[in-house]
């Protein structure tokens, strides 16, 4: 593809590195002027139009399409179906590693879960194709549908989130719990969500032979790869993926989905090139979501305020073919100094699409659940709950005991509560009022989310004129990629960052891992970190060892890159440019490879963990129930922060889904069919602008030299876990009443005056 | 998509000839037909673009004191009138707390009328909807019903009329000008919609080819202008439907209620007019015991129909603040967010 060309804004002043500075994003101009491409923007020549029909059953089987009236639109080009379609080199029921989900592929007439794809029509017109697949009217064999958390029997599954045993012990809780001067058993639920990313799941395909050509929003490129090339039966040379920007995938587009994958097929089927996107309510089915939970909490405390034990149960859902369990109670692992902790899980199969991880998979559920439990527990022990959560400040992490890498907790505490002013806040319930009579409730919550770091590779050179370039297969979601990640080449090499030609978003460049698991600027970023290195060490070989240099003879410790110059480390008058070393060489370029990991000896050592601390202020009407979220502050520390600007917008971001967990998205499931009544925009409500308050993000100061070279926590997830409890609680104190279920509803505080 | 015929009058009579064909609809904003369309709930023969038909499109202060919204007036430029907001202003938070700037900014006085429900199961065509297919039967009676009808349903149909803007209007006694195949006529508005009984399909008064051209709102309307609110709960601040919603008009003189309006939203399959509540409020002070005393007759008929009894006693809550506001005043300026609880959020933006 055509080298990005972004933008080298005004604002884009620099003192001393680029890491650190709070740059604006450089897609910001491309995007505002509607000129970054994404994947539906693309229309190769010839291109055709597939719309996927989508069963209207639960389960199933399809016993009837009627192709021919399809067909006979004008318009149409062909219908996909179990019996007519391209076939592909394996099945797709096989799980060839713990990354691969089973996707529904017309493999055949079953129906697992509501708008399971069961036909694709094809035609020179998106208008024909959408005709086209109205005029399927499938008919069905029913089966009673499976929904609900209740569905059937449970069982507990071999492994939670990726590979996470299901239950987990440490010390012995129902001693613990029997010796508590205080207990709390209290159940909490939580409904099932789905991503709704702002860009629907696309995909433009185009075969040229064998070669393949997609255009496709992925948070993993080179997963994507290797997916396409195993159920298509072609090497990975042969395939081409562009995914310059996404709209947003939450999780949601981290692995290769079935629409994508019949996207491929249509263009293979008619021999030109496809374009398939998904309806709205079409990604509520076959590209995953967050499962709903059951959570039971026990918790016991002595008479100090200290927790003697903690049990947390998590009853959630897997899809009737496939397995994700959303690790909700591994929420306990890591946050309260509990001397003995069990987590424990369990699952029903329902008719749904296979659930995923969706933004702190997990963590999110579980921190809501876990937030109220302490605050409940706070309270039952007439303790603030800021101070019940110091004195239960874990030192090592509870489940292992082993050492944090590091942990700014406190801090967070600290300067988030008095940011907020939260040393003025009634213990009881109920006791704020506003000067308009309305409740006023302060509640927290502790924020957490794993520091993680994947695989990754990075290219850097520098180029006969002194610039510099980066590639690397990374993935920008939104988030800032095409900042941060060009803020470390550009150090990598000692440029600024305008010298740099960083490239991203294509599967031909090195392997940047999957941008997820808030591990992709750590990751990538420590394989940039490292090509760098590695190009400049090049770099300074030639000088070193070349006596017509002024660096003859510095040896590779002694030269620092900076500026586009070598300079000697303890003479930085003496030195030469970049391009200097290389005129004098004959090379066109140097170049060198880098790579991230995660580092396992270190993991064997230390936690590594992001943290943070969110005060949320509600109001509530006392009379009518209508609550509203007023003020939010979140103190986070996560380690280096490469850009402060975008790790705020990230941080708004979760704090933002903290506050719609808690108050306003739920997927409707009919519970007669299973069919989700509300799978639009206008009725899955989040937050629009004027329910959100002025929102303070401080980022707190933490070193960390263990997770990574850069000291890179993350914080792509962390947001969201303790603002949706923190807002939880606030209603709580607002009102009196505690609600379990969430999310919080009109109703459930229509109870007082 | 269905292919369909699209027709543009170039005059009333021409739109009502063209519209009186079986299949054919009007085509205003299109804010919700075309969402029908496109899942496939509605797949009319013909659409009757009505946009470009002149003289629809002006608010008129008439001599008699009353005021002439023309049917093409959008949401926005209606509420956004300083006149009409400043003579109507329950009417103008009404509109302002409906669906987002967006769509206020093309929907149509008309079209607001005649939006359909957002029962979810007249949206998903793979439910039974006796309103979308007449006898086919009701998924909603036994469904995810919390946010359906308490007043004046049926077994056949439970959904409720999701307009902001009809509330106050059919409270202060609005009439719909209406031109048909014979011509001009005219109803008022508590006439316009009607209730499921067993003909769910049948949502309105208006015939075929029917047009409404404008909605009048007669010369006592102006009365309320000192104590007219619009109270509306919903889930979120914006682009959300009322769970419960209440206009509440009054006219005081000395100390006492010489009249008193009251209509609730969200609650029935039309803007819900409470006569016997307003009865009990003539000629008494404006007292919470009045005020408890009319919610009380609003919802006497109330009764379930699925998982949403708390919105009975929702909506008496709603009756009784939206009593209080009103009897307070009319604001100055309509509020930051209007129609809210939280209406006078300090530093919040006005709409």
């Amino acid at each position: 593809m055509p080298e990005l060309n972004l933008t080298s804004a005004p604002a884009h002043l620099r003192h001393g590195s680029n890491i650190g500075q709070p740059l604006t994003r450089r897609d910001g101009i491309l995007k505002v002027k509607g000129q970054a491409t994404y994947a539906a923007d693309n229309h190769p020549p010839g291109m055709l139009f597939a719309v996927m029909a989508v069963a209207s059953i639960a389960r199933g089987r399809v016993t009837s399409l009627d192709v021919d009236a399809a067909k006979r639109h004008p318009g149409v080009v062909d219908v996909m179906t179990p019996s007519h379609k391209p076939q592909l080199a394996v099945d797709p029921e096989i799980k060839t590693n713990p990354f691969v989900f089973r996707m529904e592929v017309l493999q055949s007439d079953e129906v697992r879960y509501a708008n399971h794809p069961i036909a694709v029509v094809i035609a020179e017109t998106l208008e024909a194709a959408t005709e086209g697949a109205a005029l399927l009217a499938p008919r069905y064999e029913v089966l009673p549908a499976l929904v609900g958390l209740d569905a059937g029997e449970s069982f507990v599954p071999p492994v939670v989130g990726v590979g996470n045993p299901a239950e987990h012990h440490h010390g012995d809780v129902e001693a613990g719990l029997a010796s508590a001067e205080k207990q709390i058993d209290a159940v909490y639920e939580t409904p099932p969500q789905y991503h709704n990313a702002m860009e629907p799941h696309a995909i433009v395909a185009s075969w040229d032979g064998d070669r393949l050509s997609v255009d496709m929003p992925t948070q993993g490129l080179m997963m994507s790869l290797a997916r396409i090339a195993e159920l298509f039966g072609i090497t990975h040379d042969k395939i081409h993926i562009r995914s310059p920007f996404l709209g947003g995938g939450f999780g949601s587009k981290g692995l290769m989905a079935g629409p994508q994958t019949l996207g491929i097929m249509a263009a293979k089927l008619v021999g030109r090139p496809v374009k398939l996107v998904l309806r709205r309510e079409q990604m509520y089915g076959p590209v995953g979501h967050r499962a709903p939970t059951r959570q039971r909490l026990r918790i016991g405390a002595d008479g100090e305020g200290r927790l003697t034990g903690l049990d947390h149960h998590a009853r959630t859902v897997s899809s009737t073919f496939d397995d994700f369990y959303e690790p909700a109670a591994d929420a306990s692992h890591t946050l309260y100094a509990a001397p003995a902790i069990r987590t424990a899980h369990d699952a029903v199969r329902v008719n749904t699409g296979t659930p995923l991880f969706m933004r702190a998979p997990g963590e999110a559920t579980g921190s809501i659940a876990l937030e109220s439990a302490i605050d409940e527990m706070a309270w039952a022990c007439g303790i603030d709950p800021l101070a019940f959560r110091l004195k239960n400040y874990a030192e090592v992490e509870p489940i292992t005991g082993k050492p944090f890498s590091s942990k700014a907790l406190r801090a967070c505490y600290e300067q988030g509560a008095a940011r907020f002013g939260w040393a003025q806040r009634a213990l009881q319930p109920r006791q704020m009022r506003d000067d308009a009579g309305l409740l006023v409730g302060w509640g927290m919550g502790t924020a957490t989310f794993p520091a993680l770091m994947f695989q990754a590779e990075a290219r850097a050179a520098i180029r006969r004129d002194g610039s510099g370039v980066m590639e690397i297969g990374a993935h920008d979601m939104g988030q800032g990629a095409w900042t941060a990640l060009a803020q470390i080449a550009a150090d990598a090499v000692g440029l600024d960052i305008d010298r740099v030609a960083f490239k991203a978003g294509t599967s031909d460049l090195p392997d940047a891992g999957i941008a997820g698991g808030s591990a992709h600027t750590a990751t990538a970023g420590a394989a940039i970190h490292s090509a760098g290195a590695a190009v400049i060490a090049k770099l300074a070989d030639l000088a070193t060892g070349d006596e017509r240099s002024p660096l003859f003879g510095a040896g590779n410790a002694g030269v620092i890159a900076r500026d586009g110059r070598l300079l000697r480390r303890d003479d930085e008058s003496r030195g030469e440019s970049y391009a200097e070393i290389l005129a004098r060489a004959g090379l066109a370029e140097v170049e060198a490879r880098g790579t991230g990991a995660p580092n396992p000896a270190a993991m064997q050592e230390y936690a590594m963990h992001a943290h943070g601390a969110v005060f949320a202020e509600v109001k509530v009407d006392p009379e009518l129930g209508q609550v509203r979220v007023t003020r939010m502050v979140g103190a986070f520390a996560a380690g280096r922060i490469v850009n402060p600007h975008l790790v705020k917008s990230q941080l708004f971001g979760g704090m933002i889904w903290g506050l719609s967990f808690a108050l306003h998205e739920e997927a409707i499931t009919d519970r007669r069919t299973g069919r989700i009544m509300n799978a639009n925009l206008g009725e899955y409500h989040i937050p629009v602008n004027a329910d959100v308050p002025p929102l303070d993000v401080i980022t707190v100061e933490e070193h960390d030299p263990h997770v990574n070279a850069l000291g890179i926590k993350g914080v792509g997830e962390i947001g969201i876990t303790g603002s949706a409890g923190a807002v939880a609680n606030a209603v709580w104190h607002a009102t009196g009443v505690r609600v379990r279920r969430f999310p919080i509803r009109i109703e459930e505080l229509l109870t007082q005056r | 998509m269905k292919p369909f015929d699209y027709v543009r009058p170039g005059t009333v009579a021409e739109a009502v000839a063209a519209a009186a064909q079986p299949g054919a609809v009007y085509l205003a904003a299109g804010t919700n037909l075309l969402d029908l369309m496109k899942g496939g709930v509605s797949r009319p023969d013909r659409l009757v673009d009505v946009t470009h038909l002149d003289g629809l499109d002006q608010i008129e202060h008439l001599a008699d004191g009353s005021v002439r919204i023309g049917a093409l007036v959008s949401n926005a430029d209606l509420a956004h009138d300083a006149d009409f907001a400043r003579s109507y202003p329950a009417v103008a938070e009404a509109l302002l707390s409906g669906a987002s700037a967006q769509l206020r900014n093309a929907a149509t006085v008309g079209g607001n009328l005649l939006q359909r429900t957002r029962c979810a199961y007249f949206y998903d065509t793979a439910s039974r909807c006796n309103k979308r297919e007449a006898g086919s039967g009701c998924d909603a009676r036994e469904g995810e019903n919390r946010s359906h009808a308490v007043l004046g349903w049926s077994d056949s149909c439970i959904a409720t009329h999701p307009s902001d803007f009809c509330v106050p209007l059919v409270a202060l006694d609005a009439i719909v000008e209406i031109e048909g195949r014979n011509g001009r006529r005219e109803i008022p508005l508590d006439a316009l919609h009607r209730l499921p009984g067993d003909a769910p399909e049948r949502e309105s008064a208006l015939e075929p080819g029917d047009l409404i051209v404008a909605v009048r709102l007669p010369p006592a309307a102006r009365g309320f202008a000192a104590h007219a609110r619009y109270l509306k709960v919903r889930e979120r601040t914006s682009y959300a439907f009322a769970v419960v919603s209440a206009a509440a008009a009054l006219r005081i003189e000395n100390g006492k209620i010489r009249e008193a309006r009251l209509a609730l939203g969200g609650v029935a399959a039309k803007p819900w007019r409470a006569r016997s509540a307003e009865d009990v409020l003539g000629n008494v002070a404006p007292t919470a015991d009045a005020f408890q005393e009319a919610a009380l007759r609003a919802l006497t008929d109330a009764k379930p129909s699925g998982d949403n009894a708390f919105k009975i006693e929702l909506a008496r809550r709603i009756v009784v603040r939206a009593l209080t506001l009103a009897a307070a005043g009319t604001p100055a300026r309509l509020p930051a967010l209007p129609a809210s609880p939280f209406a006078s959020i300090p530093g919040a933006i006005h709409a």
